[in-house]
């Protein structure tokens, strides 16, 4: 169970997850394995929300609100990334950010 | 229990960045996003957690799923990344972990547990529509048309174009 579990940890599991996706969204090449890391980014931060409403104001709701929100946000945005990413592929046959050098119409 | 969710959510999260298959990549993601449900049940926030599973494990990972399979080869293997590029990026995560842990780590947190806990739905569902103090009404209408206009958009850019 959580009880004895400090604030201090769960901070350090989201930070240690969050420059994880960090490194993911610096070293991957690739447009959707680039966006699995935004959302292990986003990710961390809904642990942080919901791990300091739990443990620092455990009568209020508003992190787990935040967290709500976080979701689906997440999701409208991989939604539309995915198909931005589809159309780019239709467009020149692959996905790889270094061969993505014309935005002309 | 946290420490056997941290263990997994760390060790998947590491292989979802560093995998070179794609699709085990999408898979060690939603390994990653499932036992941040167990973590949000360990906290007791049952609907969250329940968001969680939905919303993430079952909408998002298939989308990306979906669209891995429409993009790219099954046993296509991604190029490693070069060591010019994978140093520079492991230095700064390092550095902003190291750096982020003990600023954290200078903190002492109280923890409260005395206060009574009401996480039922009724109480979410009711603060979600109340438009006074605590209430998340207008975040809630904006994020409803948020969606609409994400879900119009995709169609939009998605959609073929006759020419």
């Amino acid at each position: 169970m959580f009880e004895g579990v400090p604030l201090n940890w769960f901070l350090i599991l989201s930070t240690t997850m969050f420059f994880i996706g960090v490194y993911g969204f610096l070293v991957r090449k690739n447009l959707i394995t680039m966006l699995m890391s935004i959302e292990l980014i986003l990710n961390s931060v809904c642990i942080n929300f919901v791990a300091f409403n739990k443990i620092l104001y455990p009568g209020h709701l508003e992190g787990m609100f935040f967290t709500m929100f976080i979701i689906a946000v997440a999701a409208a945005e991989a939604s539309v990334a995915i198909a931005i990413i589809i159309n780019i592929y239709r467009r020149l046959a692959n996905i790889d950010v270094e061969e993505m050098n014309e935005m002309k119409y | 229990m946290f420490f056997v969710f941290s263990v997994v959510i760390v060790v998947f999260s590491i292989l979802t960045v560093t995998s070179r298959r794609i699709l085990r990549a999408a898979t060690f993601l939603l390994f990653v996003l499932v036992s941040t449900a167990g973590l949000y049940f360990l906290l007791r926030f049952n609907f969250l957690a329940a968001i969680q599973l939905t919303l993430y494990a079952g909408g998002i990972v298939v989308l990306i799923i979906f669209s891995i399979l429409l993009t790219s080869h099954i046993s296509e293997k991604l190029p490693a990344p070069g060591w010019r590029k994978a140093l520079p990026a492991a230095f700064v995560a390092l550095f902003g972990l190291v750096f982020t842990s003990s600023v954290i780590l200078m903190n002492n947190f109280q923890g409260v547990t005395s206060t009574v806990e009401r996480t039922d739905i009724t109480r979410i569902g009711e603060s979600l529509l109340y438009t006074g103090k605590f209430g998340y009404a207008l975040p809630f209408e904006v994020i409803s048309i948020l969606l609409l206009a994400a879900m119009i958009g995709a169609i939009v850019l998605a959609k073929k174009r006759k020419d």
